[in-house]
This record gives structure tokens, C-alpha cells and sequence, in this order.
């Protein structure tokens, strides 16, 4: 072979040649996609921690599978054997092991559903339950602002999307990220990466999405409304909840099980005060490692083939209504705490319902204070926003037990 | 790849949609019962144990000094508003005092401000 020869086959292996033949042009059109991610991770800040890593992986994949299968870093044919029922290699892992690029191995977290569940520890020793447990109403608030998850659902269906679509769709409107990705893994694994985007970028957005709908919804009055300082709780009653919480729950709806036992553990660890170490450990080292992962593998679930459909505009138009309709349904439920508490409650907390925390609360708190600059929301929306974290696993739960078979 | 699930029916979807919005509101409803059964449960038993520890050191006082504090004219001294009243001292200085009574308000994991002393005496 003489050095021309050499220089054209490398020319013909290469990635650019590549991306002008077959189906090149759609890793083209997601390496694209990928860097207007990075963009908005970085330049914009949209909840910079995953969506870095989101569209990494999303251009590791498809930059990678330009160099043919043995080159790819993911590999989607593989994942397509695993999921085939009755298949040769259907659930093994082994297989994925032997066959499979570096974010392959990475994603088998996301498949057996691990780093969620990781991330809800971490999670758990992250917040405190303190004002949901000095206020219980706010789970009535978290509760009410599960709407959108349900109103997108049955949009879906309207859509010509099946039950496990449609369920994973719907899931965008709890604004928890571990929640729609544990459920779409489980329910609709192949909407992962357009569900997973739909969802990190419609929290991101908050700020904008939410605000308008809460002045629209509630009259100048309403929103200056001040409320009563909430009464202080005791070491005792914070290392109770995560206990019962986990007891209750988990027996009123097994599938629950992951999402609630790992959140409480998390928040156990916090609580309990004897445990500093390991509290430490799930709040920093573990988040941080476990995000890493779960970000690039996901990320990485945006190969062409799946991603350029019309599909995934329609999820992208169905999150936007499942986060607008959380908001409505926990403003409304809050305007009629307010006629009920004789104007006590301040309606807005309710937006706060959707469990997207501490943004939603912050957003609460922000526009309370264009009203009433003296008025200190935060506390109070916090209870509603730990209540929506609680209120969406219990959604995830009821749609895996109805549709994960 | 291989797309798991059915289609629904709208009425099929309709009835999932309002059942889980049903569970999710019912579950909460029901945990926020059992947290407020909890809280009051917590509440009685800070309050008692507060009334306890009132109640002990009124009995630990002496008779002496209960018979001087009877004889003593009540002195009309006005409380700044906001005040639960006045703590009585018996042999105890009030920076001890103020120690003591921030050292219980720390066990109790009560503020301060929630909490009434009546008396405090040092036992000889």
C-alpha cells in the first residue's frame, strides 16, 4: 500500500467523510444540537451541572458513532437487542459488557435505574423538611401542583402517544429530574433523551415560565398577603418524618419504593445527627460523581435516529404544558387555601408546588416581593416545593405501577 | 427497538389521569393527617415536660424562703412589654441564671422566648 493509498483510506474512515454518507447527516444535525446545549449549560447557565454534561454526551455519541460500531463510545443496536423481548440478548448485561463503549457501561446505571436513586439521597440530606412539617398543608399545595403531570399525560394520548409514553411525558410536569428519568428508563426508554432535555431545560426555565402565570392568577391583594411565622420543630419530630414518610408511603404504593426510601435515607442521614459523615459524603461526593454519570449517559441516549422526529417536538410542547399546568394547578389550589385560611395563606406558595427546589421557591418569594417588599415568602414556598419532591415520586409511582407491567 | 405499552382510549386516558391525580392528592392528604397527629403529639409532650420542670423547681424551693416570698410585699414593678414576667432568684446570681436558662431552652430545643421561668434557686 503506497502512502496515497494510505492517506484516502484514512481520508474515507474518517469521521467528516463519514458525516456526507447513509445516515451521517443526522449525527451532523445532534452535534449541532449538542453544541447550542453546551451553549445554554454554559453561556446561559441553564442548570449548568447536567446539562454540561447532557451535551457531552450527547456529542461524545454521535462524534463517536461517525467512526463506525467499533469506534462508537454508545451504542444504541446494542441497547435495541436489550430491550427486545425474547431476544438472544435480552436484559444482559454481560453482553453490554463485552460489546459495549465506555458510555455504554455508564448507562447501565441509568438502565437498572441506580443513579436516580443516588441522586435522591443526595437530595434528601440536602433539604430540610423543617417548613413542610411546621406547616403540614403544604403537601396539599404539592399534591395540587401535580396537575400538569396528569393534563400532559392525557395530551399525550391525545397525541397518538401509547400509556408508557404518554406517562413518561407527563412525569416532565413534576420538575424533577431523577423522577422523569427513573420513570421514562423504566416505562418508555427509548423518549429518554428528549424527555430528559424537556425536563432539565423547562426547570431551567422557571424563572420566565412561571412568574407571568402568577400574576395572571392572582390579584394584587393576594399576592401581598403576609404570612404568620412558622412555629420552630424539634430535632426529634425532623428524625420522625423521613421514617414515616417512608413507612407511609412506601406501603400505600410499593413502587414508590426506589425514589421515597432513597430520598428519606438521604434526609435520615441529615436528620439524625449521628451520621455527619455519611450525610457529607451523599450531599457532595457522591451528587457530584453520580450527576457526572447520569448527565453524559443520558446525554448520550440523543443519537439521530432516536432524536430527529417529530416526537420529540411534541414532547418538547408537552413538558412546556405539563410545567405550565403544575403551576396553575398549585396556584389555584393556594387561591382557595386563602379564601379558606380568611387570607392568611399567600396563594403564591402554591407554584412553589412543583418540586423544582429551591428554584420554584425562590420564584415565589421574588414575586411576593415586587408587591410587598417586606414580605419574606421563601420559608413558607419551601414547604410546598420539599411537599411537590414527595408529590411527584408518589405521581411516578402511581404511573409505573399502572403501566410498568 | 421494540416500544413498549398500548394505546389508550381517550376515556381510558381520562380515568388514569383523574385516578392518579386522585392517589397523588389523597396520599398527601392522608401523610399531612399523620404529620399533623405527630406535631400535636410533640407539642403536648414539650409542653408537659415544661410544666414538669416548672412545677419541680416550685417544689424544691424552701419553705424559708417560700414563707419570705409570702411575707414580702409584692413589689408593683412594671414588665416591659412583651415580658412572660419576672424569673425569682434564690442564691443565684443572674449571669449563673441566664447560663441555667439558656442551657434548658438548648435541651428543650425550645427558643428561648417560648419558655417561662418562675423561680430559680441553687440547692445547698
Amino acid at each position: 500500500m503506497n502512502i496515497l493509498e494510505s492517506l484516502g483510506k484514512l481520508v474515507q474512515e474518517s469521521g467528516f467523510a463519514m458525516m456526507f454518507t447513509g445516515d451521517g447527516w443526522k449525527n451532523l444535525v445532534m452535534i449541532i444540537i449538542a453544541c447550542v446545549l453546551l451553549y445554554l449549560g454554559i453561556k446561559k447557565q441553564y442548570e449548568p451541572l447536567l446539562m454540561v454534561g447532557i451535551a457531552m454526551g450527547c456529542l461524545l455519541a454521535n462524534v463517536s458513532a461517525l467512526g463506525g460500531f467499533s469506534e462508537a463510545l454508545y451504542h444504541q443496536e446494542l441497547w435495541d437487542e436489550f430491550l427486545t423481548e425474547g431476544g438472544a440478548h435480552y436484559h444482559s448485561y454481560g453482553y453490554i459488557l463485552a460489546n459495549g463503549g465506555l458510555i455504554d457501561i455508564l448507562y447501565m446505571g441509568v438502565k437498572a435505574g441506580l443513579y436516580p436513586c443516588l441522586i435522591f439521597i443526595g437530595i434528601g440530606a440536602m433539604t430540610d423538611f423543617g417548613p413542610l412539617i411546621s406547616n403540614p398543608k403544604s403537601l396539599l399545595l404539592g399534591a395540587a401542583a401535580q396537575f400538569g403531570v396528569f393534563f400532559a399525560f392525557f395530551g399525550a394520548t391525545l397525541l397518538g402517544f401509547n400509556g408508557n409514553e404518554a406517562a413518561s411525558i407527563g412525569i416532565i410536569g413534576g420538575a424533577d429530574g431523577p423522577t422523569a428519568i427513573l420513570t421514562t428508563t423504566k416505562l418508555a426508554p427509548h423518549l429518554l433523551g428528549p424527555i430528559a432535555v424537556a425536563a432539565y431545560s423547562y426547570m431551567a426555565l422557571i424563572p420566565m415560565i412561571q412568574p407571568p402565570l402568577m400574576k395572571a392568577l392572582t390579584t394584587k391583594e393576594e399576592r401581598s398577603v403576609k404570612m404568620e411565622q412558622l412555629r420552630v420543630v424539634s430535632k426529634t419530630e425532623k428524625i420522625l418524618f423521613p421514617i414515616i414518610v417512608t413507612i407511609f408511603v412506601v406501603l400505600l404504593l410499593p413502587s414508590t419504593a426506589p425514589l421515597i426510601g432513597c430520598l428519606m435515607f438521604g434526609n435520615l442521614l441529615k436528620e439524625s445527627g449521628v451520621t455527619e459523615r455519611l450525610s457529607d459524603v451523599a450531599q457532595n461526593a457522591l451528587m457530584n460523581i453520580v450527576t457526572l454519570f447520569l448527565g453524559i449517559s443520558v446525554g448520550a441516549t440523543m443519537v439521530g435516529s432516536n432524536f430527529l422526529s417529530l416526537q420529540t417536538i411534541y414532547i418538547v410542547v408537552l413538558g412546556l404544558i405539563a410545567f405550565s399546568f403544575s403551576t396553575i394547578g398549585g396556584l389555584l389550589v393556594g387561591k382557595l387555601m386563602y379564601k379558606l385560611s380568611g387570607g392568611k395563606i399567600n396563594p403564591l406558595i402554591g407554584s412553589a408546588g412543583v418540586s423544582a427546589v429551591p428554584m420554584a421557591a425562590r420564584v415565589s418569594q421574588k414575586v411576593g416581593q415586587q408587591e410587598n417588599p417586606s414580605n419574606f415568602l421563601l420559608m413558607h414556598a419551601m414547604g410546598p416545593n420539599v411537599a411537590g419532591v414527595i408529590g411527584s415520586a408518589i405521581a411516578a409511582g402511581f404511573l409505573m405501577s399502572v403501566f410498568g407491567g | 427497538m421494540e416500544v413498549k405499552g398500548e394505546m389508550l382510549s381517550t376515556g381510558v386516558a381520562l380515568v388514569n389521569a383523574v385516578l392518579g391525580y386522585a392517589v397523588v392528592f389523597i396520599g398527601l392528604a392522608l401523610l399531612m393527617t399523620l404529620i399533623i397527629i405527630v406535631g400535636k403529639i410533640m407539642v403536648a409532650r414539650t409542653k408537659k415536660s415544661i410544666d414538669k420542670a416548672a412545677a419541680t423547681l416550685a417544689a424544691t424551693a424552701s419553705p424559708a424562703a417560700q414563707s419570705v416570698q409570702a411575707a414580702a410585699p409584692q413589689a408593683e414593678k412594671k414588665l416591659a412589654p412583651g415580658s412572660a414576667g419576672e424569673v425569682k432568684l434564690y442564691d443565684t446570681d443572674p449571669r449563673d441564671a441566664a447560663l441555667i436558662m439558656a442551657i434548658v431552652a438548648d435541651k428543650l430545643q425550645k427558643p428561648l422566648n417560648e419558655l417561662r421561668f418562675v423561680s430559680i434557686k441553687e440547692v445547698k
